[in-house]
This record gives structure tokens, sequence and C-alpha cells, in this order.
């Protein structure tokens, strides 16, 4: 008894050696990363946190004043502008998300079943993929130009109509505008994994409901949907951490313009910053933009981090 | 007899059904395929064609002016446009230099922290992981105004160097996220065998895990080198001049106060592309393996 306690107790210790030594390799190969993103993220934000508390400007750097929360009651309470681009982004991201949700699980289903042409599909689907947020803003500014933009020639060469339609200036035109060009960027990701998603389903389920009669709209809502869920919630997090990639695409097709008709919280940061002269009063702004994506990142991680630790490691 | 009746017209209705939903998927692809396609055609138009109206759908000719003008090389039609006044050669210099050096950093970097996540278990991990995932969920835009401020103190600002650390920052997350994922799809097994035969932890990983998933970190690599090489935010507000402007807010360049050259922003726009394009094809199966084992691995 006591010689096999005491040999348990041995155990236990060098395991614990074990594990602190493990713990210290662990920590000295996150270290690199840690002080990096603490450098240029955590230290800048930090600093971001103090300037929305006070009256800095770019040019009277001189005398910065402490004012509490003026910027952010000024922004919440006394702002029609602000609330009006946070309504739209919700309504903007609510919209684009789930449109590309639907489409991207459409044509992922569709991809998943072809028959001929599969390698030349997907690498004609993944062309959006591979341009700068910036470049999709640019070509659709273009496209919707109401002079001679390709949406507006289609339309004269189809019907004859000489009245040029004003997508990008028109009030729900210019948000319909911004919406197309953030679905035609986003949408093949969510067809890639998806689609990876699908093919990697296991086929016994489909052949047994197959066997019992099943139909083609049961067979997806009973077994694709379920089982393709991890690679939604994956599509989903990775969407979270590139929401604001839409700044990129707003910020060159209206500028949030005109008369503030497309403003979103990031072209508003923007505005109040660097045209409005209010440098404390963007950053506060920016803080907003923050724990939004903070929220969305949050909501749509919290499951990836379920399933995928779940059965991990730990 | 019946029976293979039956069976016949089975078959037939579904290569019916087939056919009807290929149809359907090439209709959306070349919806989705246009804008790509218009930008490639436009680079090499007629200038005339470009911005006629009534619209000229069929080209009359090609010309590649558009390139020789951002080069800086003598054309028929002359410098016409912004292209020539732009220094292509620098931005392109820069593009390259930060995008390869922030690569391999954030590469390095971000390998090692994938690790930690995947065979570690301490109890800070999941609060580094949510940490550095948030990090990379602050907008572009926000943290542009503290860094614009914090660069110009420290003499950062318009620097190459600058750039090069805020994107490997920028990228250490998502990198250490992938290959989280595919170090988790090398089966442990091999790992323990190595330990068994005399490798301490670091050993196995050098030995065993960092060689089997050199495939994933060319992925995970294109991935940031592509983050880099599109960013817009950050640097539209850090980088001022040619000393270390990139490709995308150069883009704003051809757009004048009174006249837009859109043919040399194609054309530039193509050049952005090829790197994007050639990338993408060589990896394009490890990126998705590596973006979905961990869902399928859990």
């Amino acid at each position: 008894m006591a010689v096999q306690s005491l040999s348990q107790d041995a155990i236990s210790t060098r395991q614990r050696g074990i594990h602190r030594s493990e713990r210290r390799l662990a920590l000295a190969l996150l270290l690199p990363s840690i002080v990096i993103i603490l450098l240029v993220v955590g230290f800048p934000m930090l600093y971001s946190l103090y300037l929305s508390f006070t009256n800095f400007t770019l040019t009277s750097a001189g005398d910065v004043q402490f004012v509490g929360l003026q910027n952010y009651i000024n922004l919440l309470f006394h702002d029609p502008l602000f609330w009006k681009a946070f309504g739209r982004t919700v309504l903007f991201i609510t919209l684009a998300v789930n449109i590309e949700f639907l489409l991207g699980l459409t044509i992922a289903q569709l991809m998943a079943r072809a028959i001929r042409g599969h390698g030349l599909a997907r690498t004609l689907m993944m062309m959006p993929m591979m341009f700068a947020p910036i470049l999709v803003g640019f070509q659709f500014k273009w496209f919707f130009n109401a002079q001679v933009g390709l949406v507006n020639n289609i339309l004269y060469t189809l019907t004859g109509e000489t009245h040029f339609i004003p997508w990008l200036i028109d009030k729900p035109l210019g948000f319909i505008a911004i919406l197309v060009a953030e679905i035609w960027m986003s949408t093949p990701f969510m067809v890639v994994i998806l689609e990876a998603g699908i093919l990697s389903l296991p086929q016994e389920p489909f052949e047994a409901a197959e066997v019992d009669g099943a139909s083609g709209w049961q067979k997806f809502q009973h077994l694709t949907l379920p089982m393709l869920m991890p690679f939604i919630y994956t599509a989903m997090a990775i969407r979270s951490l590139d929401i604001a990639r839409a700044y990129d695409v707003v910020s060159i097709m209206t500028g949030g313009g005109p008369a503030n008709r497309t403003e979103l919280i990031w072209t508003y940061v923007n505005r109040l910053a660097f045209s409005g002269q209010r440098f404390a009063m963007g950053t506060a702004m920016s803080y907003i933009t923050v724990l939004f994506s903070f929220f969305f990142t949050w909501y749509l991680f919290r499951n990836v981090i379920k399933s995928r630790w779940a059965g991990g490691t730990e | 007899m019946n029976a293979i009746a039956n069976g016949r017209r089975r078959s037939r209705r579904i290569k019916w059904d087939d056919v009807l939903s290929d149809a359907l998927l090439w209709v959306i692809l070349l919806i989705f395929f246009v804008p790509a396609l218009w930008i490639i055609l436009t680079s090499i138009r007629i200038r005339a064609e470009i911005n006629a109206h009534p619209p000229v759908w069929i080209p009359t000719g090609f010309s590649f002016d558009s390139y020789k003008i951002l080069f800086g090389m003598p054309t028929p039609e002359g410098a016409f446009g912004l292209g020539g006044e732009i220094p292509v050669p620098a931005y392109a210099r820069n593009s390259i230099v930060i995008s390869l050096v922030s690569t391999f950093f954030a590469l390095a970097f971000g390998t090692l922290a994938g690790y930690v996540f995947s065979r570690f278990s301490f109890r800070a991990k999941n609060g580094i992981f949510l940490g550095m995932m948030l990090a990379r969920a602050i907008p572009g835009i926000a943290l542009s105004l503290p860094l614009f401020i914090l660069f110009a103190r420290v003499g950062l600002s318009d620097t190459v160097p600058g750039m090069i650390i805020t994107y490997v920052a920028l990228n250490i997350p998502f990198t250490a996220w992938l290959m989280d994922g595919f170090f988790r799809a090398i089966p442990q097994e091999l790992d323990e065998a190595a330990r068994i035969d005399g490798c301490s932890h670091w050993g196995a990983f050098i030995r065993v895990d960092l060689p089997l998933s050199l495939p994933g970190a060319a992925a995970a690599g294109i991935f940031a080198f592509l983050t880099s090489w599109n960013e817009f935010a950050l640097a539209s507000i850090i980088t001022r001049t040619p000393a270390s402007r990139t490709f995308p807010p150069a883009l704003f360049e051809f757009t004048g106060q009174f006249v837009s050259d859109w043919r040399g922003m194609t054309a530039m726009s193509v050049l952005m592309l090829i790197p994007a394009i050639v990338f993408v094809a060589l990896v394009q199966r490890q990126l998705m393996e590596g973006l979905t084992s961990g869902a399928t691995k859990g």
C-alpha cells in the first residue's frame, strides 16, 4: 500500500514537472505572436481608447483636454447621422450575410452534383476571391456609372431606354448597388467552404434515405443541412473576421454619399476623423465599430470554438 | 420487363435533372465571371470604344497601349491618361517586398502559435486564441487612426518596415488558425512514436509535424500574401508617397479631378490580379482542406 501510494506520488510530481516545462515551451512558442499583436494592435487600440475620451485634433496636438464620455454622448444622443449609419450597417450585414449564405449553398449544391467541367467551374467561381476589395469597389462604381456604365449600357441596348438610371445616387439604388458588389465579392468564399463540406459528407445516410423514398428536399432538410453545420460555422466565422472589408468597397463606390445615403459605420469613421477634422470623435466612432465587430465575431465564433475543441486535444 | 422499363425511365429522369442543374450552374457562374472578364477585356480595348455612347459591344481591335503607358514605353497614342505619371515600378517593388517579407514572418510565428493551439493544453489557451481572433476582427479603419499617429511619432509612417510589421500582426491570427487545422489533421500517433523514440516535444515538431504540414503552410502563406497584397484601409492612411505606397491605394491615382483613366486602372488591376491568380490556382485544394479540416476533425 505504502509503496504504491509513494510511486503514485512520484508519478504525479513527474507529470507536474512535464506539465510545467510544457507550459513554458508553449508560452515561448506563442511569445513572438503575442508581442507583435500587442505592439501593433493592442497598444494602438489602447491609445485610441484614450484619444476617444479627449478633444484631440490632428492640427492642435498641443493642448489635449480630457472630455470624458462627451464624444460618445455626442454620437449616441446628439447625432442623427450616427443612428442612421448604424441601422443601415445592421441592415446591410443582415441582408449580405443571408443572401450570400443562401446563394452560396445553392451554388455549392449545384457544383457538388455537376457532371462536367467541375474544375473549370470552381476556378471561375474563385475569381472574385482574388480581387482586392478596393478593386471590387472601383469595378462596380464603373459598372453602375450612369453615363457609360455596363449596367445602363445593357439596359439601353436591350430596351432602348435613353434615360440614364443614376444607380449610385438615388436613394434605394445606391444601397442596392453596394449590396450587389459586396455579394459578388463574398459569395464565392461561402461556395468553396460549403462545397468542400457537401463533398465530404458520408454517402450511407443518403442511400438509406433513397431506399426509404425520401424526396430531394427531405434529404436536404434532414441530412445535408444538419451534417453541414460545422462547415457553415467555419464559413460564418471567417466572414465575421472580414466583415469590415465592406469599408473598402463602399468608400470607393459612394464614400457613404451622396448626402450620407449609403453611409455605413466604417465610412462614418473616415468622414469624422479626416474630412470633418474631428479626430477624437472619429476614434470614438471607431471604437463603436470595434465593439460591433467583436459582437459579430463572438456571435458567429462561439459555435466554432465549441465544435473545434469539444473533442480535440483537451 | 416492367422493372427494366421503370429503371430506364428513372435513369432518364435523373439525367434530365442533372442537365437542368448544370445549365443553372453555368448561368450563375457566367454572371459571376462577367465582371472579372470585363476588367481584362477593357484593359486591351481601343480607348475610343470604352466610354462610347451608344455602347460598342463588339471590339473592332485590341491594343496593349495601356500596359505600355504604365511602364513608360512610347505608344502611338502618346501617354494620354494618367497612367504615364504614376511610378508603377516603385509601387510594384513596395507591394512585392512588403507582401513577401510580412508573409514570411507571419507564417513563421503563426505556425508556432498554431502548433501550440493544436498540441498543448493549458488554461490560458482558449483566452489567447479568442484574443487573437478579436485582434483580427478589429476593422482596419479603426486601427488606422491610432497607428497613423503612433507611427508618425516613432518615424514608421510612410516606411516599408512600418507596413511590414503592421501586416505581420494582421496575418498572424488567421495563419495560426489555419495551421492549427493542419496540425490537427496529422495523426497524433506519429508524434507519440517520435516521443517514445526519444524526441523532445520540440524535436517531434521539427522532425515530424513541420515537414508533414508544409503543403498546408504553403496554403496559409498564400492566404497571408493575398491579404497583404490586397489590403487598403491601413495602406491608404499609413503610406503617402512612392517610398512605401502599395498597389491598392495607388489605384486612386487613376481618378483625377476631371478625368478618370479607366483603361489605365484596369491595366494596373490586371497586373495586381496576376500573382493572385497564379498563387490561388497553385494551392486552392490545400487551402480548402485547411479551412475545413478543423470543422470535420472536431
